[in-house]
């Protein structure tokens, strides 16, 4: 109670009182949060000046800090700060660390940025992030693809070509894989027999007089295997009808089924039911050409350019 | 003191601080929302920008209903590594007709803004069924019932209609749809046509065939619809890259 006493004699009051003697202390506020609220009022003052901040009619007020920059016309640029004339800065600052780089890459032919080691190593870092952000999520991180879905890149088996120039066609253009569903044409039976004559081919185990019949077949004007796959069966990459000779699969998984009727039934699924997948994008409007070079060589030397 | 007369004046008279409440509390949206009806700088003018088709709004819906916000945002911000990874930043004109927009601020997977033409259909409808086997490394969860539910179309007029309310311009009317061909063009205005609605989905989704199942219209043909589409509107070809620095 003494304590109650002497604080009232120590600490103001807010000077009104209700109910005759209810009275409410008026503690002021510490100094350090004063003075630290002030700061913040001028530190305001001065951020209003130096950034865009208020709006003023049917805009704003810019504010006087200024970025200069070139933009893709070649026009040089003031302007009051913003995070987009920012972003102009350092993307000019960043095509001005790479130029050299991609000046190179640009004028250099392909066989000549392989052999060069410093572009070699350029290639590898940049092709690397543009491929993980790029590549990767179809085929995979190390260009090892997932059958019967997107092909392996690193092996000498090329739908479309593995040459320099085609793997840069591929990129600019993108790629559609289309094959028409046998099942519909043809008889069980028949497909059957072209599926056991395309085992036969890469020496995967078969029934061999349905082979012998699906030879017939595939060169056939009824089926017309062969207009795609040619009469050797080594197909046609301008039309990006695969090799079926060499073992090698990505529509039929052939290698995860089990037993020599198993694999004929992977192989029997696609001539029935045809392809219309292995749909690549356009990466033209998405890419730069410097990039798309880039892209090229780093895919051209995973393992299987040609 | 003349401060603590002010102050008891107000503490005993609850009708006069209620009034004076209202009008400390008011300054802030009047400062922060009234200017936004005077700028006219904040939507970028930009050609292709259309609302969502039949096909793709339906999508969206689905987007929304499965949560993919809650991990993937629809916002490239101005930055260089975003730049370089998703593609030229995000403009508020291009979800000028999304109720409500799903920029979002969160993720966990990777921005989505401009995912349209980036995978193909067939990349999409394996990774939402199920999205290790083409990203070993992802932690989405799998999807696959998006493949085995067919699309229930028959409220897609009904949900068009609602978007209209909020100031989408789907057409109703004869004189909707002219200012829409003027707006959007003769290929575009029929799309938004209302009355049509069902049949324009039909329309695409067979024509499109994003699922590869010819045997029906999933859900799954809806949100590859949408996620095609996303961020594709806009031709940035057509414009310098410094076209947009004006709007802010």
């Amino acid at each position: 109670m003494s304590e109650q006493k002497l604080q009232s004699q120590t600490v103001q009051t807010t000077g009104h009182a209700w109910d005759g003697d209810l009275q409410e202390y008026n503690n002021p506020l510490p100094a350090w949060w004063v003075y630290t609220f002030y700061a913040t009022v001028v530190f305001a003052l001065v951020y209003w000046t130096i950034y865009p901040s208020w709006p003023f009619g049917k805009g704003w007020i810019g504010g006087v800090s200024q970025i200069t920059y070139v933009n893709s016309e070649g026009e040089t640029k003031t302007h009051s700060w913003n995070t987009r004339a920012l972003l102009m800065e350092d993307l000019n600052q960043a095509a001005a660390a790479q130029k050299p780089y991609f000046d190179k890459v640009s004028a250099m032919p392909y066989e000549q940025i392989a052999k060069d080691p410093e572009m070699n190593g350029f290639i590898l870092s940049a092709g690397k992030a543009l491929f993980a952000d790029n590549c990767a999520p179809c085929h995979q991180a190390g260009g090892q693809g997932v059958v019967s879905f997107f092909p392996n890149l690193t092996d000498d088996d090329w739908l479309y070509g593995g040459s320099y120039d085609t793997i840069h066609e591929t990129l600019m253009g993108g790629r559609r894989g289309y094959m028409p569903a046998f099942g519909e044409v043809l008889d069980g039976e028949q497909v059957d027999q072209l599926a056991n004559y395309v085992a036969s081919l890469s020496g995967i185990e078969h029934d061999a007089g349905k082979a012998a019949a699906g030879n017939v077949l595939f060169h056939s004007d009824t089926a017309a295997c062969y207009y795609c796959h040619t009469s050797e069966a080594t197909g046609r990459k301008d039309m990006g009808a695969p090799n079926l000779t060499d073992n090698i699969w990505l529509w039929a998984d052939v290698p995860a089924a089990t037993g020599g009727e198993g694999k004929v039934a992977a192989i029997r699924g696609v001539i029935a039911n045809g392809l219309n997948k292995g749909v690549m994008p356009a990466w033209s409007g998405r890419l730069s050409p410097e990039q798309i070079k880039v892209l090229t060589v780093y895919v051209h030397e995973l393992g299987g350019g040609q | 003191m003349n401060i603590n007369f002010k102050h008891e004046w107000i503490e005993t008279n609850i009708g006069l601080m209620a009034v004076l409440t209202m009008l400390a509390i008011s300054v802030g949206g009047l400062v922060e929302i009234a200017p936004l009806f005077f700028i006219d700088k904040t939507i970028e003018k930009v050609e292709g920008v259309r609302p969502y088709t039949p096909l793709e709004q339906r999508g969206r819906d689905i987007f929304q209903r499965e949560g993919c916000y809650t991990c993937h945002s629809q916002m490239i911000r101005p930055f260089r590594d975003e730049k370089l990874r998703y593609g030229h930043y995000s403009l508020a004109a291009e979800s000028q007709y999304d109720h409500p927009f799903q920029w979002g601020s969160k993720r966990t997977g990777p921005d989505l803004a401009r995912v349209g033409g980036k995978y193909s259909n067939e990349w999409h409808v394996q990774h939402m069924v199920a999205p290790r086997s083409m990203v070993p490394e992802s932690v989405m969860p799998n999807y696959p019932w998006l493949l085995s539910t067919p699309l229930d179309i028959s409220d897609t007029a009904s949900r068009m209609k609602a978007l209209r309310k909020v100031g989408v311009p789907y057409s109703l009317t004869q004189a909707e749809y002219d200012a829409n061909v003027a707006k959007f063009g003769e290929t575009v205005a029929p799309q938004l046509h209302i009355p049509d609605a069902q049949k324009n989905l039909v329309e695409q989704a067979n024509f499109g065939n994003y699922d590869g199942d010819r045997s029906g219209i999933s859900e799954m043909d809806a949100l590859v619809a949408y996620l095609q589409v996303l961020g594709t509107m806009v031709d940035f070809s057509k414009y310098a890259d410094d076209a947009f620095v004006d709007n802010r």
